[in-house]
């Protein structure tokens, strides 16, 4: 069932005003747990909001005034897509709106004269393709399970997505490190103290337009773990320990690996990730009688 | 109140340094000296950029390069010139292609002599530029000129 619009109301506005709250906090812990698997102390856990902050004191240097526009854009259709999303709204307008904002961050990178930045748009635009059609195999499967497309019908589903969808699973995890800018696959930016070419997309991103990325990285965050709950929906005890595991286990992973090269993040994306969810796919078609859904 | 002193992102440049010091920068990155304690980040791109670094005395080939990365960080910031080479030239003052410290091409806020520099005294210098980095958006703030400096503010 479709919850009524006041509660949908809520939840959107909930989301935008909390989400760069919880983003922020989990981007600190992040940072500190890096930190202690690196045998350092680590930044304060508020860090990622002081570097905000800090952003938004500096000067704004600009090489197109275009790009002003393209980052507002990037935060305006980031947080649209996280408020349809926790209202409840249409997977697929969820992703549409997703993969648009991310769009416009490539465009405003383009908009420089950097070559730097230009190889970072590059890259941002490989990885799109990398991870884009798991995002939506991972929609198409949910709607095999539960017959619908809202995901306000598919967190109340009382039916364990994740027993049927394990190989979907495992191939939006491997995305999720695509989308979360960690190692092996950080090719477009990076965050911490890592280094691209220069800095990749966000370059020619000086002062309050980094931070406004920023943002909109923190909205995505909570989006992206807001999947995984959907995933484990139907306790959500189980789900938020599901969305720390998964997340501990990105953090290790980002520490463990080194960057690779594009092909093979397309690679692994594709072939690996690509295989698991179609076999996933495949084998629930194939049960569909015997399931029962 | 500034958040700049909380999270003060680094860029490094190594204008013909024997070396010496710029293991000494990134030693400080290290877990023994861990200065991601204090919020500091070392960017790599001047853009992002708050305190600039510099190591090692200047010449022809790369003034234009040190005066262009310069240039390229957004206000407020501040220079650190690393090394006794970065000061005044060091023992390669009197080359024929040397000019002498980074302050005969851009302004510098703090000087951190040493050959080469321990990264102690480099956090230290960091530090110090901090409050010049305060002071800076502050002026900033009231609408005063930001740069330059006087040379020597620092030590």
């Amino acid at each position: 069932m479709i919850p009524d619009l006041t509660v949908r109301v809520g939840a959107a506005l909930l989301y935008i005003i909390l989400a760069p709250l919880v983003g922020g906090l989990v981007v600190g812990i992040d940072r500190k747990v890096t930190a202690r698997m690196q045998g350092r102390v680590g930044p304060p856990v508020l860090q990622p909001f002081y570097d905000v902050l800090k952003l938004f004191e500096k000067e704004n240097l600009v090489v197109a005034t275009a790009q002003n526009y393209y980052v507002l854009s990037y935060l305006v259709f980031m947080a649209v897509a996280g408020a349809l999303f926790f209202s409840g709204g249409d997977m697929l307008l969820v992703i549409f709106a997703f993969t648009l904002s991310h769009i416009f961050l490539v465009l405003g990178a383009y908009n420089s004269f950097s070559p730097y930045s230009h190889i970072g748009a590059e890259r941002e635009l490989i990885q799109i393709i990398a991870y884009e059609p798991m995002i939506i195999l991972t929609a198409v499967g949910m709607y095999m399970v539960t017959k619908t497309f809202y995901v306000g019908e598919i967190a109340t589903s009382t039916i364990p997505i994740i027993m049927y969808l394990p190989g979907i699973f495992i191939g939006y995890l491997i995305v999720l490190t695509i989308k979360l800018r960690k190692s092996p696959f950080d090719l477009s930016t990076s965050h911490h103290a890592h280094q691209e070419i220069v800095k990749g997309v966000t370059t020619d991103f000086t002062g309050p337009n980094l931070a406004i990325i920023e943002i909109s990285h923190w909205y995505e965050y909570v989006f992206l773990l807001g999947v995984v709950y959907l995933f484990f929906a139907f306790n959500p005890f189980i789900a938020i320990a599901a969305i720390i595991v998964a997340y501990f286990v990105e953090i290790l992973i980002d520490n463990t690996t080194s960057r690779v090269k594009w092909q093979l993040t397309l690679r692994t994306a594709w072939i690996i990730a690509g295989t698991l969810c179609l076999v996933n796919l495949g084998v629930l078609y194939y049960l569909q009688g015997v399931l029962t859904l | 109140m500034t958040y700049l002193t909380k999270s003060p992102w680094i860029v490094h440049y190594d204008c013909s340094s024997c070396n010496g010091c710029d293991i000494e920068v990134l030693a400080a990155l290290t877990p023994v000296y861990d200065v991601e304690r204090f919020g500091i980040i070392n960017t790599g791109n001047p853009k992002h950029a708050d305190i600039f670094l510099v190591t090692g005395s200047v010449n022809e080939q790369n003034k234009p390069v040190l005066k262009n990365i310069y240039e390229q960080i957004p206000e407020p910031k501040v220079v650190v010139a690393i090394g006794i080479c970065a000061t005044s030239g060091g023992i390669f003052r009197e080359c024929y292609n040397v000019q002498g410290g980074i302050d005969k091409v851009i302004p510098v806020d703090v000087y951190v002599p040493g050959c080469a520099a321990r990264p102690e005294s480099i956090i230290d210098g960091v530090v110090t530029a901090l409050g010049i980095l305060a002071k800076k958006r502050q002026a900033m703030q009231e609408g005063g000129s930001t740069t330059p400096a006087k040379a020597g503010e620092g030590r």
